[in-house]
This record gives C-alpha cells, structure tokens and sequence, in this order.
C-alpha cells in the first residue's frame, strides 16, 4: 500500500514552481522569457526527480497538508513519471526557442505568463487521479491553450481558437455530466475509489459514454477531429508545439486512467469502436496531410493521424505490451511533432509563407531546420531507431499476440502513407530554382532546438529497453491506482 | 571492451563520423572534406580486412545491445557478412575516389559525401547485422540515406526518379515490417543462425511461414530489383554516375540481394525453405527477372538506362544461385556478389567519364570512341564480355558454377536459361563494342572538355581501370586460396553441411 505523504515535494514543485512564475511573468514582462527558461530547466530536474522517486512504487502526496476529501491528492506512477519529463523537455526547447521566434514576430509579452499557466495545467494533469480534479485541470489546460492560439495576429488565428473554445467547452460539459453521474452512482471521485465501487448499470453506461464523448472530442479523434487543424496550424509555430505534442495527449491520458481502473470491465464493443475510429483517423488523417498545400496544415493533419495509433490501444489492451507501446509512442510523438512544428516555424519566418510548393531551395538555404523536418518526419514515419518504432513494434506485437491482424495492417499502411507526406515535402525542398532575394537564415537557436529535439525522437528507441523496464507492465499501472488507498 | 571486440562498430563509425563531420563543413573547405572522405575510406578497408584476417584466426566478433526486453541490437562478423563488407569496403574506397573528380565542381558538395558516407555506414551494418532486426534498421536507414542522392541534380527528373524510388523501397521496407514481426510472433527469436530458425516450427506452421516468406522475400526484393518490382532502378539512373554505382554495385541492390541469402539461409535454412516449396518460387521469380531484364535492355537508347536493366538481369543470378540447391549453384550465386560488382561498377564508371568527357549520354553517340578515350573503353569491353559470361572474366566463373550445380541438382533448365541470358547479353553489348571500335567517330562530341594529355580526368580513369582489373584477376585467379571464390565455396559448404 502506498501511504499518503506531506510536505515539499518534487510532485507540488511541479505545480507551484510553473504557476509562481507565470505570476511573476506577468507582473515583470521585461524578464519573463528569463523566468521561464529557468523554470523550465528547473521543472526538468523536477520531473526527473520525481520519475526517480516513483520507480520502486507509485506515491500519493497530499497538497497542503489535507488529505481527500477534503484535500487535493497527488498521485504519481511511473506513466506519469514519464510523460512529466518529456513535457518538461519539450517545454525546455520550446521556449529556447520562443525568445527567438517572438523577437521577429508582434505577439506580445503575454506568451510567458500563459505558456507557463499551460505547463502548470498539464502537470496537475499528469499527477490527478480525481475524476473531477481531472475535469479541472482540463479545463485550466484547455482556456490556456485556446489563449495561446488566439495570441497569432490573424483574423483566420482567433477564429481558429473560437472554435478550439467551443469543442473544448462542449466536451468539458459531456466530461463533467459524466463525473456527476458516476459521483451520484458512487458517491467517490478518486479513481481508485471508483474503481472498487462501480458497477455495470445505465448510470455507469451513460458516465461511460459521455465522459469517453468528451474526451474524444478534446483529444480530436476522428471524427471529432474538426477543431484541431485550423487552430494548430494557425497558432504560431511554438504554440503549435506545444500544442501538437503535449496538449492533444492530456485528454487520452485522462482516458487511458479511467480505462484501466474505473472502466476496467467495459464492454469489448467500446474498445473495440474506439479502435476503429482510431484506425479511420490513421487514414483519413494521412490522406487529408497528403492534400494540404501548407506545410502547418500538413503537420497538423499527421497529428489527426497519430492520435488514432493511440486510440488502438483500446482493443489491444489486454496484451502487455500494447500500453507500453502507446506510453513509448506518445513520448515518441512528442518530440517529433514538436520539431516538426518548430522547423515549419523557422520555414514560414524565412519565406514569409508555408506554401509546400514554393518550398524550392530550402534544402539549401536552412539546412539544419530541414534535417530537423526530415528526421522527426523519419520518426513520424515509424522507422528505427525511433521511439514511434518502438511504439509501433509493441503495437504490432500485442496486435498479432491477439490474433487481430487488422490492427497490424492499418499500422503499417500508416508509416506508408506518413513517408508519402513527409517526403512530399523534402521533394519541394530539395528542388533547386531561382534564389530568392529577401530573407536570412534562421537564428541558429531556432534551428538547433528543433534539431535537438528531433535527435532525442530518434535516439529514443535506443533507450527503449531500460524505458519500458521503467514504465512496467499495464497490469502494474491498473494494480497501482487501485492501491492507493481511498480516503 | 577492448578495441578489437568493439571492431564492429569501428567498422561503422570509420564512415559514420566522418560523414557527420562532412555535413558541417562549408563548401569551399574541399581539402578537408577529401581528406575526410578519403581518410575515412581507407581506415574502413583497413579494419574489415583486419577484421576478416582475425576471423580467419578464429576470433568472434559479437556486439549486443538490448532494443526491447528478449529483443537485442546485434552486430557479429559472420563470414557472410564479411564476405560482404569487405566487398562494399574496397568498392567504397574506389567509388569516393571516383565522386571526388566526378563532382569536382557541382553544388552541394558537403551534403552529397555526407549521406555518401551514410549510405556507406547503412550497407555495412546489414552486412554485419546478427538478427533481422538489425537488418530492418539498417535496410531502412539506406533506403533513406540515399533518397538526397538520387534527387541531388534537383531538377525535375531527379524529383520523380526519388519518388518513383522511395514508393518502392518504403513500400518493401514496410512488408520486411510487417514480416519480421509476424515471424518474430511466431518463432520468438530472430537471430541468424547457420540452418536457420525456423525448423522447430515448420509442422505447426507451415502455411504462416510459407506466407511470411513470400512478404519478406517481396519487401526485400524490391531492393534487389526483382521482377515486377525492379522499375525504380531504370528510373533512378537520372543520379550521378558515382550514386548509380553505389546503387547498382555497392549499396542498394546489394543489399537486397544479401537479404536474400539471409533469408534463405540464415533464417529459413535451405532445407527448409526448399521443403516448403519456397525456394523453388523464388528460383523461378529469379528466372523470369533474368530474361526480363536481358529484353528490356535490348530496346534501351540510353546507355545508363541499358546498364540499369542489365543489371536487374545479372543480380537475380544470385537469386538464382541461392535458390536451385546445392552447395556449387550456392557457390555460384554467392560469387556473383562480388563478380557483378566489380563489372557493373566498371560499366558504370565508363558510362560516367563517357558523359563528363564528351557528353556522351546515347547509346547512338557512341560510334568510334573507342579512339577518343581507349582505356575507358577497353575497362568497359572487358567488363561487358565478363556480363556475356566469356572466359577469362568473373561473370564466367559465376555462370560455370550456376551451371553446374544446376545439373548437380536436376534442374537443367537452368542451363537453358543461362545459355539463353548469355545470347542477350550478346544482343545487347556486342552492336555498342563493335560501335565503340569500329565505326567512325563524329566530327564533333556533343559536348567535350579536355584534360590535358589524359583521355580524361585521372580520378575518374584510375578507378575505372582499377575496377576492371580486378574484375579480370578475380576471373583469372579465381581458383587460388583467398579469392571470392574460394571464400564463396566456403561459405556455401557451410550452409549445405549436414
């Protein structure tokens, strides 16, 4: 059993140490890129202490001394260990590379402040195991993100984040009503609680529905997907980013924890749907990234169909290995989305537009941005060594371990399709043709940060053995929360 | 880990670290970019042949790092894996060589000898690859390494020939996917072993694994130009010269070539694989690309596009050999690893001075050159007697011992089938070889440069002629102790002892 702890630990810093800074940046615009780089190297060596601390066993911290009810718990496993570092680490380039990109851009000040309420948001995420501290932390998460898409000075940018707003609202309100009925079939919130005392009446059936509803909608699985191009692509490129990788993944995590504990007995039929969807959005997504004429689009279109290899986890989820395929497939896909979006970002600064066609001479001119594109577009595509591989490979496994080839199929015919948009791309930047007279190359900042984090996407899988030996076994993760003790 | 177990990788940082290196020099720092390349290249020959020489004394090399729990990243020196590296090891050296002068004043220097370089590291590491995991990674990584070099004219044709390339390769990289893990599904492992893996398995599931070698065999024979899979090769001739020899001789067909014999014996073992009825299929695919190729070729006016499809004729002979059993045809297939390498990159390297010298692309523009540039064509009369399969010359030897072993094991319609490649091939190289020395030259080339007293720049006529030479002595002295072929025989023995 995992007994509650007190007092100042790496979880809390994790949520304070973000929100304190955000305060600060938003009194003292003049040194907020400063506080935020610090927090986020100090936010790294948080995460990574933490990480270290859960690896023996899950812990649960209570926030300010109070325990539940009354109080907020922490709960921290190994899935969450991860998934903390690699938001950190993305953070870290991110905003490295935001200093750059804001100097040349008009966004004003207001990215530190909001970009550190998001980091908070995703971190108070990432360490709830609360139905409803869940529903909160979404919603902090998803107003910051609206926000930040809304801070592009474009007509096309806000009502992008419009329409971001009202997805996002329209599934908190499906989540929400689905805590509700389950707190009024129960009378818990805390999963682990939960977990214990649900059982298989209409009031779960509806709980069920409605909060898997919602955070399909907030987590854009296809169909529900229509609000993610417009606002990842129109954001500017770090948002984008921060968007792609991290943000888009909080809501599948959410469902991923009410999957392996309180809807652990759910029916094979809603798994098994929500595998299809996912397998449809793996097609759909790539064929949709492969008749894009700008490059944003494009990604943000891969990102549609990466977020369908999540969901096929649902019907694989007996196996072993098919968790820690999604775990090492997020981590994967982090990085090299990010890089991605950030290359695109020092490519539409440069030419002034994303338009793939008159991608001639980038090759040439930004070399380094380039091979950031390529090699997370490499990852994208699933080839080894990189996390996405692995991802794949485990997916696989679990697909032929269960004997439904189907799912083994649409996996590789989707690394296909990845290349032809990926390499669609390269194709236009590889041509040579008339030198442009205007612009110079990106900042080398800017072009390393993207490179940096596309290397880690592609070095990942080389430390895929000692990773999964970490993240463990998905009967392990289920096991633990339903070991912490309900208060 | 003392230096000599880390061999292996050494063998692969000697072209991995200075292709990284060459990425980040400026264009114009060409004396360092040469020296790296070529520095590079001679330290990677040196340690395959050190390493070769410590096999032979008996020392095993075997380098494991874990992928995935139960799952290992494997690099081992094996002797066929050797065979091969050392193959792509010295043709390296000469073909860097030959890209120095042949690029000497082309754009994007840095970027070309860096994926050079990885392309170089890829083949390696397939040839030392101990598992078919480590086969995939660096399958894919070549695949990869060498799309910015069939596109790096940039120009509209080089665009199409790297997708038409990339839609084949990528598509075979995700059956060899697909396939790999499907076995490993099936047989829990998937080392290389000598007889294979998979014979404990073959009662219990024998249609999955006859259905996995048919996806592996197709993902892989993309690479190796099988028919009907071959058509990215005669497209991607738009590449330079130097990037046509490496796909045609060092690297890319080797490669899938080379997966084959690991398919063949190192996974599914010949016993297995002819049970099952498998190796026969893939003998008669081999068959039907050898003629194929020979036709296609017949009607070519392009001289590279001819030397393509030439080629996708002369690599099923490995196919072939490792297919028909036993242990002489074996001998044969395996052998013309190397003979087809050391011809074709000879025709190749001819073919490019031809087209830096004179501007000579057609195979009509080549009427009494002969004269114009004597060294460079007698290199590519020899080697294209040696594709006719004429004594002295390598592809003799390979064509004997297919044809014996094909008597040796009853399938005589393998004689036929050489006999009928070799009229081909006749058909074709004959009329260019009587074109090149008998027939008058033009007024004028289409569209020529001089260099000096030299019929054309040393760096690209010293390989040629090196390459040619080999090609002949390995013919000539095929039989002495240390020749391919040798090498070969043994390498067969062992994958046919009982």
């Amino acid at each position: 059993m995992n007994p509650v702890e007190t007092g100042a630990t790496w979880a809390i810093w994790l949520i304070v140490s973000p929100l304190a800074a955000a305060l600060i940046a938003f009194l003292l615009p003049r040194v907020a890129a400063g506080i935020a780089l610090v927090n986020a190297v100090f936010m790294t060596t948080a995460a990574l202490a933490l990480l270290d601390q859960v690896t023996e066993a899950p812990r649960c911290f209570a926030l300010g001394g109070w325990g539940a009810p009354l109080g907020i718990d922490l709960y921290a496993d190994t899935l969450s260990g991860v998934l903390l570092v690699v938001t950190s680490v993305v953070f870290l380039a991110t905003l490295l590379y935001s200093r750059s990109y804001l100097a040349r851009t008009a966004i004003g000040p207001l990215f530190w402040p909001i970009s550190l309420f998001l980091h908070a948001a995703l971190n108070a995420l990432f360490l709830s195991a609360d139905a409803f501290n869940l529903y909160v932390t979404l919603e902090l998460l998803s107003l910051s993100a609206v926000a930040l898409v809304a801070l592009a000075d474009e007509t096309r940018a806000v009502a992008a984040a419009l329409r971001y707003l009202l997805a996002s609202i329209v599934a908190s309100l499906a989540y929400l009503l689905g805590v509700a009925l389950l707190y009024h079939a129960t009378g818990v919130l805390d999963l682990a609680a939960l977990a214990e005392r649900v059982t298989w009446t209409p009031t779960t059936w509806a709980a069920l529905g409605l909060m898997t509803a919602g955070l399909a909608l907030k987590g854009a699985l296809f169909p529900v997907h229509f609000w993610l191009p417009g606002a990842h692509s129109y954001a500017p490129s770090p948002v984008s980013a921060l968007l792609s990788a991290l943000v888009v993944k909080a809501p599948f995590y959410v469902l991923l924890r009410l999957w392996y504990a309180p809807f652990v007995g759910a029916p094979e039929v809603v798994a098994n749907l929500l595998g299809l969807l996912g397998a449809v959005a793996i097609v759909w997504g790539s064929v949709q990234a492969l008749r894009q004429e700008r490059l944003k689009l494009l990604i943000a279109y891969s990102t549609v169909a990466q977020i369908g290899y999540l969901f096929l986890l649902f019907p694989l989820a007996q196996t072993r290995s098919a968790l820690q395929g999604v775990t090492v497939f997020i981590l994967g896909h982090a990085l090299a989305k990010a890089a991605m979006f950030l290359a695109a970002g020092n490519i539409y600064q440069y030419l002034g537009h994303d338009r793939i066609r008159d991608l001639r001479r980038v090759a040439r001119e930004l070399p380094v941005t380039l091979a950031a594109f390529a090699v997370g577009g490499v990852c994208i595509m699933g080839l080894p060594p990189s996390g996405n591989f692995i991802g794949k490979w485990l997916l696989i496994e679990a697909a032929f371990e269960q004997g439904d080839w189907g799912w083994a199929v649409i996996i590789v015919a989707g690394g296909l399709l990845s290349a032809a948009y990926v390499f669609r791309v390269l194709g236009h930047a590889f041509t040579l043709g008339k030198k442009r007279a205007e612009g110079t190359g990106a900042p080398a900042t800017m072009a390393w940060t993207a490179f940096g984090l596309a290397l880690l996407a592609l070095m990942l899988g080389l430390a895929a053995a000692p990773l999964i030996d970490i993240i463990g076994s998905p009967v392990a993760v289920a096991v633990a929360i339903a070991a912490v003790p309900a208060q | 880990m003392s230096w000599q177990a880390a061999l292996p990788l050494l063998v692969l940082g000697s072209s991995l670290l200075p292709g990284l290196v060459i990425f980040a020099l400026p264009e114009r720092s060409r004396t360092l970019r040469t020296t790296l390349n070529l520095g590079g290249a001679v330290v990677k020959l040196a340690l395959v042949v050190w390493m070769i020489w410590q096999s032979g004394q008996g020392v095993n090399y075997e380098l494991r790092a874990a992928l995935l729990p139960g799952l290992d990243l494997v690099l081992r020196g094996s002797e066929l894996g050797l065979f091969f590296v050392g193959l792509s090891a010295l043709l390296w050296l000469v073909t860097t060589i030959y890209a120095v002068g042949y690029l000497e004043d082309s754009p994007n220097r840095s970027r070309f000898f860096g994926f050079f370089s990885l392309c170089v590291t890829a083949t390696a590491g397939a040839a030392l690859a101990g598992n078919l995991i480590t086969f995939l990674a660096f399958y894919e990584m070549l695949t990869l390494a060498t799309y910015p070099l069939v596109v790096h004219r940039g120009t509209a044709a080089a665009r199409h020939a790297g997708r038409v390339y990339l839609a084949y390769t990528i598509g075979g990289g995700g059956l060899v996917t697909l396939g790999t893990l499907w076995l490993y599904s099936i047989t829990g492992t998937l080392e290389f072993q000598p007889g294979g893996v998979v014979a404990a398995f073959v009662d219990s599931e024998a249609r999955a694994l006859s259905a996995i070698f048919v996806v592996l065999a197709a993902g892989i024979g993309v690479k190796a130009a099988l028919v009907p899979l071959h058509s990215w090769l005669p497209t991607a001739m738009v590449a330079p010269a130097p990037v046509s020899a490496l796909l045609h001789a060092v690297a890319v067909v080797k490669v899938g070539a080379f997966g084959l014999m690991r398919l063949v014996f190192s996974i599914y073992g010949v016993d297995v694989a002819t049970g099952l009825g498998l190796a026969q299929g893939l003998a008669v695919v081999a068959a039907i690309t050898i003629i194929y190729g020979s036709l296609r070729a017949l009607s070519q006016r392009n001289l590279k596009r001819l030397l393509a499809y030439s080629t996708v004729s002369q690599l099923a002979f490995i196919a072939l050999g490792i297919s028909i059993g036993g242990a002489v045809a074996a001998t044969g297939g395996i052998v013309h690893l190397v003979h087809q390498g050391l011809m074709k990159i000879t025709l190749f390297f001819a073919a490019g001075n031809l087209a830096e010298t004179l501007g000579v692309h057609e195979i009509r523009d080549m009427r009494g050159v002969g004269r114009r540039m004597p060294w460079s064509m007698a290199a590519f009369t020899l080697c294209a007697f040696g594709m006719i399969g004429t004594p002295p010359m390598a592809g003799f030897v390979s064509k004997w011992y297919l044809g014996v072993g094909a008597v040796d094991s009853d399938a005589s319609w393998v004689v036929w089938l050489l006999a009928a490649s070799s009229i081909l091939n006749a058909a074709y190289f004959l009329p260019i070889i009587r074109a090149i020395w008998f027939e008058a030259a033009p007024e004028q080339w289409p569209k020529e440069r001089t260099f000096g007293r030299a019929e054309t720049s040393l760096m690209l006529l010293l390989p040629t002629l090196f390459t040619a030479a080999v090609a002949l002595a390995v013919g000539l002295f095929a039989s002495t102790p240390y020749s391919p072929l040798e090498w070969a025989r043994l390498i067969a023995a062992r994958q046919y002892a009982p």
